[in-house]
């Protein structure tokens, strides 16, 4: 910077803001362009809603394929017109925390330790204890009333998912595997 | 929500009780920010001065687990000084109808009530009925046995001299309080009460959200542009998932899951006994059979009572809430367990103990984006002996919402659709996908086999596309609902049956998805219809409709109470409903026909509900928290007399003599519920890093505590360390005569991710709505020391 402190002081307490840069010898218009030009000009917005709280504002998501490059505020969508608060802000880092899980783990009895495993190798042993637990503990009858229940397992969570997911998950658990602990976030 | 964000720029009072959206929905802020600017006023209520209470025009602080109380007084006060909306409440509520002389209330116990069970005969509450089934009226609202004189002598009893000894408010705030929110009940005026939390979470929870409901229909405050009860929904789509039936005791549309009485054995005892004989759930079977439709396809028919059978039933009586998951895992009865993005172990009531029934399963899969404290609760870092857990534990990495597709519903009903921007992180996946396959893998394992386990699952239409990831565009279909034969779209759930003809996963949602290629949720133009409704902007259900109640936004012969404000109004010329809103109403019935006054049709009466049946009584009545200082000053019983204990072991109770103080949790900004979110997120956590406790400068005086100290908070429960942060904020409370202190803390804390620290809801005591069972997470016991 070739400015001095003083010069600085003067100019931000005396004068506006815009007048400032331009005695600087800086547009700012052309800085802002440029910055938006390195960034993400040649990505297209994906829209979103915020996944925190439930005032649904919206969220432009800038994308390069490999990596979320920026968010801001949808100026476009009539509940937030592009504002965000620090949680709709910070959206970006859902993405680039490097605390996300981004394979399957398993955890066998007794141990101290996750491992690694595979999709498959997951799901297949998960439906085999899901098929072994409803097979012996499946309820048909109930005072001579058909029934059809599992009352061994329970399903919880939901409140962060989409519609389309949890009307599948509730189609499944409910009228596939017949559950009756059915619980999510509303309750607490 | 009755309305939406939006609309609460067009309020004129905003009373905010049990919630602060300006931590924590603070975008919403900026519709009340406009509501201001025009001269609408702001009330904030709340244990605490908030973030909330720093924008309003008054503040008025009352002790945590008195709200009946509060508003109690405040619906005497209306209706000793003729401060309510008279012709709303002769119009559209069941002020005149005539009670059943059955109907008693004695010393804080309503007639009916059964110790042993701690229920009531709640049969003992109808309304009186003519030789003609017909309900019986006095206009003049003057019989002793109509609602609104049985309501009038309820809550005489809450004068406000008795009120604020119980609330602790200053007396002069109170009654400031009360004649600003009042002023809505002018014929024209709309005031809307905003609530999160704070009011739900409570023994009293659902009794305190009716009184408010009283408080709204008496000055005619509901269906109104810039009126309503606006719940403000604390989760992306915890609006969406309860709509879709992820509570034990409701199928999607807010249906009932069928129980195992001798009438419900078949489909039609059980539709007989579910579908009343007034009002529009006499649609439900249309709804439930297109429902079944959706599920069990071309297996459920005519002949099989559209696979009624297949679907589980439930013990009658029996409770399956969250706490009682717990207990049930806790007595060794729950081998396995999903958990869907959601932590109990930091947000679940009296967490400590629910962590130890985790322990008992046999096997638990953990779908979530992080590790949380409850995948880990077998780790050393949770305080436990990994070689003593026999319990197997599977995690799936689920992607974020923007590396998927998909539609959420805020809490204005709005069904707004998120596209993908990216491919999932590394190997995680959608929960759709993850969902998908396991539907797969069970019709796999169960494609031969004869166990009666198997015919359910046999039976279950699955049918989303080729291989592992599911087309999403037939799941939104099938939700909509089409007919059966053609596979056309339908328009809207007035057009489902009970034949087997047509199918929808979700009713309330039918019509968002109406024809092919048009699924609303997408829709984008933000160009606004009239007094911000947005009607092309998503979608809203039920039927895009965004202020529910409408009818009653116009007067009974249709005009409406104000031209400013203007929901819908009577078209004569047209004969239809006209105006800003999509009529929440049959839109050619003429306000001179059978039923042209029934703004709240989906009740058999037809009529706003000052008198309500609920599980403690048909008026709100004030009982004590479960741990409270203090003895109730309007009867001899102390707790809600309807709430329900579960497992011994989890019912701790503390006693003022050992924590004298109250204890309520709340949120910051800068987190998200337990924690998961935001406290894996590097600026999030560097914004709000510690865990800490409020207390009061003169609470920290009595205990020698300075601002930053460590200090340990227990309750019966346990103990947890935070930081003191000394406020301004809290006040001590003067009740009975007694000085009474309040703390709070945030409950996003765990030990895991970035920002660590203790979970408030190891403090939190194990019992709930007599309801709900929402846990009494915003009033309990405790006391503060210095570490």
């Amino acid at each position: 910077m070739d400015f001095t402190r003083r010069q600085f002081l003067k100019l931000s307490g005396a004068t506006a803001a815009t007048l400032a840069v331009i005695e600087l010898g800086f547009d700012d218009k052309k800085a802002k362009a440029s910055a938006k030009d390195f960034k993400i000009s040649q990505l297209k917005p994906t829209p979103t809603i915020c996944p925190y709280c439930g005032v649904g504002c919206g969220i432009l998501v800038y994308s390069d394929g490999k990596d979320v490059v920026y968010t801001e505020g949808d100026p476009d969508n009539p509940i937030n017109e592009g504002t965000l608060c620090s949680k709709g802000t910070t959206v970006r880092q859902v993405y680039t925390s490097d605390k996300r899980v981004e394979t399957p783990l398993y955890r066998a009895p007794g141990s101290a330790k996750w491992e690694v495993v595979d999709w498959d190798w997951a799901m297949n042993r998960i439906s085999e204890k899901m098929k072994d637990t409803r097979d012996r503990t499946f309820i048909q009858k109930e005072n001579g009333i058909t029934v059809n229940k599992v009352e061994s397992i329970a399903c919880m969570g939901g409140a962060a998912l989409d519609n389309e997911e949890v009307y599948l998950l509730s189609k499944l658990m409910r009228a596939g595997l017949g559950l009756t602990y059915i619980e999510h976030q509303a309750r607490i | 929500m009755t309305n939406h964000w939006i609309d609460l720029q067009h309020t004129d009072c905003a009373l905010i009780m049990g919630g602060n959206p300006a931590e924590n929905h603070p975008i919403s802020f900026r519709w009340l920010t406009k509501a201001k600017e025009k001269g609408g006023k702001i009330i904030s209520v709340d244990p605490r001065f908030t973030r909330t209470s720093s924008q309003a025009d008054l503040y008025a602080p009352l002790r945590s687990g008195s709200d009946i109380a509060f508003v109690g007084g405040m619906i005497n006060y209306i209706l000793e000084n003729k401060l309510y909306h008279e012709e709303y409440v002769k119009n559209y509520t069941n002020a005149a109808l005539i009670v059943n002389d059955t109907y008693s209330f004695d010393d804080g116990i309503f007639g009916g009530y059964d110790e042993k069970t701690r229920s009531y005969d709640k049969t003992l509450w109808g309304f009186k009925k003519d030789e003609n089934d017909k309900y019986v009226r006095d206009n003049t609202l003057q019989d002793p046995n109509c609602v609104f004189q049985l309501m009038k002598k309820h809550f005489s009893r809450y004068d406000i001299d008795t009120v604020v000894e119980v609330t602790g408010t200053p007396k002069d705030a109170y009654v400031k309080v009360i004649e600003m929110f009042a002023e809505t009940g002018k014929p024209g005026k709309a005031g809307t009460i905003m609530y999160a939390m704070g009011t739900t979470q409570h023994t009293v929870g659902s009794q305190n959200v009716r009184a408010f409901g009283i408080l709204q229909l008496l000055l005619g405050n509901i269906g109104l542009q810039g009126g309503g009860i606006n719940a403000m929904r604390g989760e992306s789509n915890v609006q969406g998932s309860t709509d879709f039936g992820l509570l034990y005791n409701n199928v999607t549309g807010y249906m009932e899951t069928p129980t195992s009485t001798p009438e419900e054995a078949t489909y039609k005892g059980f539709l007989e006994k579910v579908t009343p004989k007034a009002g529009y759930w006499t649609n439900k079977p249309k709804f439930y059979t297109s429902m079944l439709k959706a599920y069990y396809g071309n297996s459920a028919t005519a002949t099989n009572e559209f696979g009624y059978q297949y679907m589980p039933k439930l013990t009658p009586k029996k409770d399956y809430s969250h706490m009682r998951v717990f207990d049930s895992m806790y007595k060794g009865e729950i081998e396995g367990l999903f958990m869907f993005g959601t932590n109990p172990v930091v947000g679940g009531p009296n967490a400590g103990k629910e962590k130890e029934a985790l322990s008992k399963l046999k096997w638990m899969v953990a779908i979530d984006l992080w590790e949380t404290e409850s995948s880990a609760f077998w780790q050393k870092e949770a305080g436990a002996n990994p070689a003593e857990i026999d319990t197997e534990v599977f995690f799936l990495p689920a992607c974020s919402s923007f590396e998927k597709e998909g539609s959420v519903s805020n809490s204005g009903r709005w069904m707004q659709y998120r596209w993908q921007a990216i491919a999932p992180k590394g190997k995680s996946k959608g929960d759709l996908e993850i969902i998908h396959m396991l539907a797969l893998r069970q019709k796999e394992l169960y494609k031969n086999s004869s166990h009666p386990a198997a015919a359910a699952v046999k039976a279950l239409d699955w049918n989303y596309g080729h291989g592992e990831h599911p087309d999403i565009d037939l799941v939104c279909r099938e939700i909509n609902g089409y007919d059966t034969k053609t596979k056309t779209q339908i328009a809207g759930f007035k057009d489902l049956l009970d034949d087997g003809s047509t199918c929808s996963g979700n009713w309330i949602y039918c019509g968002f998805y109406p024809e092919e290629g048009k699924n609303h949720s997408k829709r984008r133009d933000n160009k606004d219809t009239g007094m911000g409704n947005y009607l092309n902007w998503s979608f809203a259900w039920p039927a895009n409709r965004r202020i529910l109640g409408n009818r009653a936004s116009a007067t009974p012969d249709g005009k409406p109470w104000s031209k400013d404000r203007v929901g819908i109004q009577w078209d004569a010329a047209q004969n239809l409903w006209v105006g800003n809103d999509v009529p929440d109403f049959t839109k050619d019935r003429a306000p001179k026909d059978e039923g042209g006054l029934s703004a709240f049709f989906m009740l058999p009466t037809g009529l706003g509900g000052l008198f309500g049946v609920m599980n403690e009584g048909p008026f709100p009545e004030h009982y004590e928290p479960y741990e409270s200082p203090v003895t109730n000053a309007f009867s001899s019983v102390q707790l809600n007399p309807a709430t329900k204990f579960g497992v011994e072991e989890f019912m701790t109770q503390g006693s003022a003599k050992d924590y004298p103080i109250i204890a309520t949790t709340y949120r910051v900004s800068e987190h998200w519920q337990a924690g998961a979110m935001t406290r894996n997120l590097p600026w999030l956590s560097e914004l709000v890093a510690y865990m800490f406790v409020e207390i009061s400068e003169e609470l920290a005086k009595e205990k020698g505590i300075k601002n930053k100290d460590k200090v340990v908070i227990t309750s019966a429960r346990g103990n947890i360390e935070a930081y003191a942060m000394i406020t301004k904020r809290f006040k001590p409370f003067k009740i009975q005569g007694k000085v009474v202190h309040q703390v709070g803390m945030p409950w996003h804390f765990g030990y895991k991710g970035i920002a660590t620290g203790g979970s408030a809801n190891h403090l939190t005591p194990h019992i709930g709505d007599a309801n709900t069972n929402i846990p009494e997470y915003k009033a309990f016991l405790c006391d503060v020391r210095r570490a």
